[in-house]
């Protein structure tokens, strides 16, 4: 397989970007953007298709299984992770092309700065003020909502979310419910407040980001158990076994 | 004031600490805690919470961890790591982990090498789900003031005057900037998953750099050569990717095909604990039965027949996970596996109140020598990384001067350490290391490994040091002219009374000395208790 990256790159965040377009060769037909990243850059004799040599492209990655959501960037005009994306099925006459995620503020190349999206998370008192347990009942609920990466795709099609306003987005929607499945109640009244404020009434209810999330989170039946017990004060998750 | 290095499990587990005790702390990763490798445990963790009915005890978590270890671990250490596991993890639930739970209280299951169920989990992704808990509770500290994330910095070096740690020098790694941070220094740093690059089931974020300067600013290293190989890897792009011991311990089955049937070779040959042996048997089986003239093919891990619930409750994770790489649906069809580096036994060398041969500096979790001995148990690794960071964090607190705590100086720095390895040159070091370092190793291999290591061109001071730390191992594996756990010798097939020592390993001067060491005896108060 033969396919040419066009990586939209930047010196640093003072910098303007640019386009760099580079062939890539693999035999693997499911070698991903970021085995093509990794391999370009180990390539000491790089040179992009008009022969000019280039430094190495910054990007970040860590698990390359999708687990820890650090290689998310912008595919084909579509928030991914890096690691899952295999160019064999993204391949549009022969091209890929790679940005930056834009909802932050960038810092070179492939990687932006997510602190705003964690500043977020703090804002909002995501926590167990007096710690807390999760019932066999919801478990499974519990589980899921754990499962966030933090990765900030669904945040990128959010039509609803910037850095620095009140609303928050799914990112903070997951763990909020994580703790609700936790939290006392003294706990849980913070918790539902601060979901009002900054996932419910900001959230247009699109669901544009469910489709988007790379860990498949079922986002909807997160917010059906969030918005139950925050919005209309009914019982948070599964019914209590005995 | 107090520096964690590593925001994993181990450096969560300190940071918490500290903060419950008023002890603020800078929490310095790379990356973020999300991104740490710990998030990609996926079996569990363990403690004899016996809510089996199997009547288990902290003592049998003890022996099975000694044994499963080979001996080689400090038995006092050990005996409060499984004395303190039931506590560990309960407080684990009391974050909030959603736990599988039972009539009793939380559920175990069975993992490698321990005869009863031990292991709790959630799903087949604990790392992730505990990961989460500690994040959100760290938060809590972050906003207290208590906790100070430096979340895209990294260590470059100590700060060490007089045999002491006075703080950290480090990068950030967004600016490029640097700069010294004063106070004692935890390192929960990780594996050494840097040294073999593409070849284990690690992050490409434990760039075993800390280490390697470690090493070269003379920190104290042991067991270098314990390096545990998973028997049920599958390589994906760019890396080994783990099928948890859970497929086994949730009854999936090893075989290879043998003059055209199914030869169960663990079953056979290990009646009592067949595919749930320790890993190292495990991995050395497979890498014999592979070699054989009357076998084919590679070896299989068979969860066909695994019941729905199974699937549905404790593994649809996996599944998934297994169909994405692989193309095939393990729930009908046996899947090829092979052996893969998944964990570093051996590292900075840490005594049972995790302190290490420097005052002043603490090490917890993958990256220090503590509780493992030759051979790691599944589900023991996470124990010791939460457990080993609440107690070096312990043992840090009650040192810790609360002096410096100002917000440091970034500034521009000229240092030969800031120019990074180049990737020729860690792939070729990890080409020699692994050429030495086998599943099967001789020493023959080794001494070839060591030549071609010395000869090893390098451009760099980190690259330099790489080299030594890499030429340690090897040469910790050619001094232990014997087999245990997980270094098997072809030569020196059988285990020696004489070598159930650690090897030490110091790099001092431009010279690396390897010596043994002989292992503390179990205390009695101790052995009493249990
Ligand atoms: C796929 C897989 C599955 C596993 N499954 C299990 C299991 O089921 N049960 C079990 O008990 N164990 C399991 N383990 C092992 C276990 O996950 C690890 O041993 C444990 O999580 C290590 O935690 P840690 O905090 O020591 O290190 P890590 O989680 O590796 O964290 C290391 C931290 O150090 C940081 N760091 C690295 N270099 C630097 C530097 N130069 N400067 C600053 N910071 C740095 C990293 O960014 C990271 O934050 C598994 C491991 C893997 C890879
Ligand atoms: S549903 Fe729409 S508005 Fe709400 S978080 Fe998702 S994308 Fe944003
Ligand atoms: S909800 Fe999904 S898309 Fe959004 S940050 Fe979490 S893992 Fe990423
Ligand atoms: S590198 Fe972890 S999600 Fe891609």
């Amino acid at each position: 397989m033969q396919i040419r990256l066009d990586i939209t790159r930047r010196e640093s965040a003072a910098e303007q970007s640019y386009l760099l377009s580079v062939m890539f060769e693999s035999d693997d037909p499911a070698a991903t953007v970021a085995s093509a990243l990794t391999e370009i850059n180990a390539d000491s004799g790089r040179r992009d298709i008009n022969g000019r040599p280039f430094t190495p492209v910054r990007w970040e990655c860590s698990c390359l299984q999708k687990k820890c959501g650090a290689c998310a960037m912008v595919i084909n005009g579509r928030p991914m992770l890096a690691c899952d994306a295999r160019l064999a099925e993204l391949s549009r006459r022969g091209a890929v092309t790679v940005e930056p995620l834009k909802k932050f503020p960038p810092v070179a190349d492939l990687i932006v700065d997510r602190s705003g999206m964690f500043e977020a998370l703090e804002s909002a008192g995501l926590w167990l003020e007096n710690g807390g347990t999760v019932g066999s009942e919801n478990t499974d609920l519990g589980f899921e909502a754990s499962r966030c990466l933090q990765c900030g795709c669904c945040l990128e099609v959010c039509p609803n979310f910037y850095v620095g306003g009140e609303f928050f987005g799914m990112a903070a929607a997951v763990p909020n419910t994580r703790l609700l499945a936790a939290a006392d109640d003294a706990a849980a009244g913070d918790l539902k407040a601060s979901y009002r404020k900054h996932v419910y009434n900001g959230c247009g209810k699109s669901l544009a980001c469910r489709s988007i999330c790379p860990a498949g989170i079922d986002a909807e039946r997160l917010l059906v158990s969030s918005n139950a017990a925050a919005v209309w004060k009914r019982r948070f998750g599964g019914r209590k076994k005995r | 004031m107090v520096n964690i290095i590593g925001a994993g499990l181990a450096g969560l587990s300190a940071a918490c600490e500290l903060a419950k005790r008023g002890i603020r702390c800078r929490l310095i990763s790379p990356q973020r805690s999300e991104r740490a490798q710990s998030v990609l445990a996926e079996g569990g963790i363990n403690a004899a919470l016996d809510t089996m009915n199997e009547h288990d005890s902290p003592a049998e978590h003890y022996e099975d961890t000694m044994r499963g270890g080979c001996y080689l671990a400090d038995p006092n250490a050990v005996a409060a790591l499984t004395e303190n596991a039931p506590a560990v993890v309960e407080r684990l639930f009391r974050l909030g982990v959603p736990f599988g739970l039972n009539e009793k209280g939380i559920q175990l299951r069975n993992f490698g090498g321990q005869k009863k169920k031990r292991t709790a989990y959630a799903k087949s992704s604990t790392g992730k789900i505990l990961m989460t808990a500690l994040i959100d509770e760290v938060r809590k500290y972050e906003h207290r003031g208590l906790v100070k994330r430096y979340p895209h910095h990294e260590l470059i070096r100590l700060m060490l005057a007089e045999g002491r740690c006075e703080g950290a020098f480090v990068r950030d790694c967004y600016s490029g900037l640097c700069a010294e941070l004063g106070g004692e220094v935890i390192l929960a740093c990780g594996g050494m998953n840097g040294m073999f690059p593409r070849m284990t089931t690690g992050t490409t974020q434990n760039t075993a750099d800390a280490a390697a300067e470690l090493f070269g600013q003379g920190i104290r290293f042991c067991d270098l050569e314990m390096l545990q190989y998973h028997p049920t890897t599958i390589g994906i792009s760019g890396k080994r990717c783990l099928i948890t011991e859970a497929a086994r311990g949730e009854g999936g089955r090893l075989w290879i095909s043998r003059g055209g049937s199914r030869w169960y070779f663990m079953e056979e040959k290990y009646p009592e604990l067949g595919n749930l042996m320790p890993r190292d048997v495990v991995a050395r089986e497979m890498f014999f039965v592979r070699g054989r003239e009357d076998t084919d093919g590679e070896v299989m891990l068979d969860m066909t027949e695994l019941t729905q619930e199974v699937w549905k409750k404790r593994l649809s994770d996996l599944r998934d996970e297994i169909i994405r790489y692989t193309g095939s649906d393990p729930e009908s069809e046996p899947i090829a596996v092979h052996e893969g580096i998944h964990y570093f036994m051996g590292g900075i060398d840490a005594d049972e109140r995790h302190r290490t041969s420097v005052d002043g500096l603490y090490a917890a979790g993958e990256c220090c020598c503590l509780y493992h001995g030759a051979n790691r148990l599944g589900g023991n690794s996470m124990l010791g990384a939460v457990y080993g960071g609440i107690t070096a964090a312990e043992t840090a607190a009650s040192r810790s001067k609360d002096t410096d705590g100002s917000e440091p100086q970034f500034s521009a720095a000229d240092d030969p350490l800031l120019t990074d390895a180049r990737t020729e040159f860690t792939e070729a070091l990890g080409e020699i290391l692994t050429g030495g370092l086998g599943i099967v190793r001789s020493g023959e291999a080794l001494e070839s490994a060591i030549e071609r290591a010395e000869r090893l061109n390098v451009c760099c001071p980190r690259e330099e040091n790489k080299r030594q730390l890499g030429l340690a191992m090897l040469r910790s594996a050619y001094e232990r002219r014997e087999s245990r756990g997980a270094h098997y010798r072809s030569d020196y097939p059988e285990s020696s009374e004489e070598y159930r020592r650690q090897t030490v390993a110091i790099h001092s001067g431009g010279r690396t000395e390897i010596s043994f060491r002989s292992l503390p005896e179990r205390r009695a108060s101790d052995a009493d208790k249990t």
